[in-house]
């Protein structure tokens, strides 16, 4: 049995859902965006599969990965700079205790 | 039949550890878990012929990424504790809306029938990602620097003690 381009996908939807099980249901922040970056992942690899599968000419799948894990870096390095901001200034980075916009 | 087999462990490798990264109570455990689910992604890349992403994968997630959250978690430990309650109430809501999403996109992805072409990859095909970066998207390339550049001044700015 060949290994094909579901084998892939079906790989990537699972990751997928583990990191939108994460981001659903995790108190933490950091936590929440190592969901994220699951996802991100899941993403790369559809967009390489597809890549290898479909469009084997090109290399534009490839392109698109890498631009999406260079936008993930400047994700995680603002997304952990909000965290550290809300941790000096409220003590706290679990975000169903930040609600300083709710009233 | 061995290219299955190395599917079957590079797929366990990614996402056994993914598991323990959205369920431990421990979030430096969660934290350490994202290595192997990165680098099991690593060798998915390899067995799609994707080498230059593999290493760039490497580099910068299971690098990079990896170690600013740690350092994260290690300067905010008031809220990342092991006593810590790490999980909302959503639990039995996020678990029913995962699942029905995999079972709706594997039955999706099991019943259409994709246009494969038989072609392969060139076999160095990192000279073929630098020349397309240079010649056809090589916008998208001056516009990634420049996020770049504006992510990183605002990751300092915001974090930055005020005065």
């Amino acid at each position: 049995m060949q290994v094909g381009l579901t084998h892939y996908l079906v790989v990537s939807a699972l990751l997928f859902c583990l990191g939108l099980y994460g981001i659903l249901t995790r108190r933490n922040a950091v936590a929440i965006l190592m969901g994220i970056e699951l996802m991100l992942n899941a993403a790369n690899i559809n967009l390489v599969a597809f890549n290898r599968f479909v469009a084997p000419g090109a290399v534009a799948g490839q392109i698109f990965a890498l631009v999406i894990i260079t936008l993930a870096a400047c994700e995680a390095a603002v997304g952990l700079a909000l965290v550290m901001a809300a941790y000096r200034s409220l003590e706290t980075i679990h975000v169903d205790e930040i609600n300083l916009m709710k009233w | 039949m061995g290219e299955l087999a190395a599917f079957m462990i590079l797929s366990l490798v990614t996402l056994i550890p993914a598991v323990v990264v959205v369920t431990s109570s421990n979030i430096v455990r969660a934290a350490l878990s994202l290595v192997p689910t990165f680098l099991g992604v690593t060798g998915l890349y390899v067995m799609l012929q994707a080498e230059f992403v593999a290493g760039i994968q490497v580099l910068i997630y299971a690098g990079a990424i990896t170690v600013l959250i740690l350092f994260v978690i290690m300067l905010t430990a008031g809220g990342t504790g092991a006593r810590t309650r790490q999980i909302n109430e959503q639990v039995p809501l996020g678990a029913m809306a995962a699942v029905w999403l995999a079972f709706v996109l594997i039955v999706i992805f099991s019943r259409t029938v994709w246009p494969v072409l038989a072609g392969a990859l060139p076999a160095y095909n990192v000279i073929a990602v630098g020349n397309a970066f240079l010649t056809d998207y090589v916008l998208i390339f001056e516009v990634t620097s420049l996020v770049l550049l504006v992510s990183l001044v605002g990751a300092i700015v915001i974090a930055r003690r005020e005065e």
